[in-house]
């Protein structure tokens, strides 16, 4: 262990004031560079060793890395609401709700068939704990994060995002059209059933 | 003419604490590698202003166990005491609120008035960090009132004189103009065997420090034992944020509190604006006249004249926020001090070192005649 040397003497005490003057003056004179916000990848990253480090945040910010995991995002269009990420959800905090489609409503952009409405496709992200699990299962890759970190609410019911394209009332009517297709098939086949009886 | 001269110093004294309180954000931010306040106004130029007018607006919370006459009083005694300091500070060759002859006196009497304000916060607060703060408090001024005084001492028998006005007459070009002065002599460094005369030189060759150079050293005692005066860092140990919470004034809030302030920042100006005009020229020019560059001469006017009311209010404001520049710059490098090194400092060092001054004062004057 070495002796902490105790510099006591007057020139001592003068050479660290000095030597502690110069520090902040430096700084200070420095005070006309500003840190640029640049991301970790960058080259100048770690050459920006002067001037002011903070950034007026709401106007500038870091970015964020590529695979970040911050605010969802669904793209509707491709959900074939299969349910999967619903289900693996951990915290529960995804509720879908899905009506089968009467007719062809399409593909999605990978060229997969979609069979289901989602009337309900709802998110909390206050509950959300930004696992990623639910963007990993997603067969169709249409739920993904997105680098918005900054989203608060001041009222936390619309902390729940929702993203299903159908208003209440075409639901309503997706509804009401498959209850109307179920009940002519089931028509259908009970005249069926009544016709193979008569023969039989 | 005394109203004007009352009107002139109160808004001039206001607009200097505005500034020194804008530029302690932005001096602090910028040698913490900060940006301090952006958002209101142009660079946050408005902080201090809309920080008072908050102030205004708040509640005034009297404790219920505290002394009520004690603490209401308190705060106007500080700000008057620090006030009335300002009543005999020349501003330019004309232009003195009060020109008193024992002006230098007057001012240590005056400013002394502050540690009743300060322990009658502390003692009427009813709290035990506001007392703590306001024992240490009166401790330390107490103390640091003997360098200072005898470094301002030194001046006076330097300057064989306790008038502000007179001090800032002989430290530059117009001496001759002061009655009373018009056979005086400047010599360089004062010393009159060097056969250089100064005397219509001016400039930097007059002021107290350069005319007798032993005043740089009393200059300094001075501007560390002001430091401790006005409870400035590395000496604040009677407002130590960190350990005080705030000191005497943790109780006070609103109105009263902002008069604290307003007085902690006016006591700033005030000890800078007396070490201006003591060591460093008063409101002379820095310029010398050089052979017919009369530089000094141009940089100063005649006196009586509304130029040389402009170039004195110039160059005294600009010396003090320089100065003030200095003390916010220790602020925001130097630690705090232990209660005993404090007094180390004082007693055994500052003391010691400014007595030794006023011997070797006496013997200057001796030079310069
Ligand atoms: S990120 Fe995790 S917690 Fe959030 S919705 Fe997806 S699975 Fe659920
Ligand atoms: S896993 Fe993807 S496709 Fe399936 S319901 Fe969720 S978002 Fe839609």
């Amino acid at each position: 262990m070495s002796v902490v040397k105790h510099k006591v003497g007057f020139r001592d005490v003068v050479k660290s004031l000095v030597s502690g003057a110069r520090l902040t003056l430096h700084h200070f004179l420095h005070a006309d560079k500003r840190r640029k916000p640049v991301y970790i990848s960058d080259e100048s990253y770690f050459e920006q060793k002067e001037g002011l480090v903070t950034l007026t945040y709401p106007y500038e910010a870091l970015p964020v890395p590529d695979k970040g995991r911050y605010r969802l995002h669904n793209e509707i269009d491709d959900c074939i609401v299969c349910d999967l990420c619903a289900k693996v959800c951990p915290v529960n905090c995804i509720t879908i709700e899905s009506v089968k489609a009467t007719e062809d409503i399409g593909v999605t952009s990978d060229g997969t068939k979609k069979r289901l409405y989602a009337p309900t496709f709802d998110i909390d992200m206050a509950k959300c704990c930004y696992c990623g699990l639910c963007t990993t299962v997603c067969p169709t890759d249409c739920l993904t994060m997105t680098p918005v970190y900054d989203f608060p609410e001041v009222d936390i019911k619309n902390m729940v995002y929702h993203f299903t394209d159908l208003s209440p009332e075409q639901a309503q009517e997706k509804k009401q059209l498959l209850e109307k297709q179920q009940e002519e098939m089931a028509a259908a086949k009970a005249a069926a059933l009544a016709a193979r009886k008569q023969q039989g | 003419m005394a109203l004007l001269a009352f009107v002139i110093t109160i808004s001039l004294m206001l607009v200097v604490v505005i500034v020194v309180v804008y530029a302690e954000r932005k001096v602090a931010a910028f040698m913490q590698d900060r940006l301090g306040p952006t958002e209101a106004g142009p660079y946050g130029t408005l902080q201090p202003l809309l920080d008072v007018l908050k102030l205004l607006q708040k509640e005034d919370i009297i404790p219920a166990a505290a002394d009520k006459k004690l603490f209401a009083v308190a705060p106007i005694l500080i700000f008057a005491a620090v006030f009335a300091g300002f009543a005999v500070i020349p501003l330019s060759p004309t232009l003195v609120p009060a020109g008193v002859g024992i002006g230098v006196f007057y001012l240590l009497a005056i400013i002394s008035l502050d540690v009743i304000g300060l322990l009658m916060a502390g003692w009427g607060s009813n709290n035990k960090y506001a007392m703590l703060g306001a024992m240490r408090s009166v401790a330390q001024i107490v103390s640091y009132e003997i360098p200072a005084g005898l470094a301002l001492l030194s001046v006076v028998m330097i300057c064989q004189s306790l008038d502000f006005q007179e001090i800032s007459y002989q430290q530059g070009v117009l001496m001759n103009a002061f009655p009373g002065l018009e056979q005086e002599q400047n010599w360089l460094f004062g010393i009159r065997s060097l056969g250089f005369e100064t005397t219509t030189v001016g400039g930097l060759t007059t002021w107290n420090i350069f005319r007798a150079p032993v005043l740089l050293v009393a200059f300094i005692v001075y501007f560390i034992a002001s430091l401790a005066e006005c409870n400035r860092a590395p000496f604040d140990i009677p407002e130590a944020e960190s350990e005080l919470v705030a000191g005497f004034h943790v109780e006070y809030s609103g109105f009263r509190f902002a008069t604290f302030f307003l007085a902690e920042y006016a006591m700033m100006v005030l000890v800078c604006l007396v070490a201006v005009i003591l060591f460093l020229g008063s409101w002379n020019t820095p310029l010398p006249n050089i052979g017919p560059i009369a530089l000094a001469n141009w940089t100063t006017g005649a006196p009586g004249g509304i130029a040389s009311v402009v170039w004195g209010g110039f160059w005294l404001i600009s010396k003090t926020l320089v100065l003030l520049f200095v003390q916010l710059w220790a602020r925001w490098t130097y630690p705090r001090l232990r209660v005993d090194q404090l007094m180390h400092l004082c007693w055994k060092v500052l003391t010691p070192i400014s007595i030794g001054l006023v011997l070797l004062a006496g013997l200057w004057r001796l030079l310069m005649i």
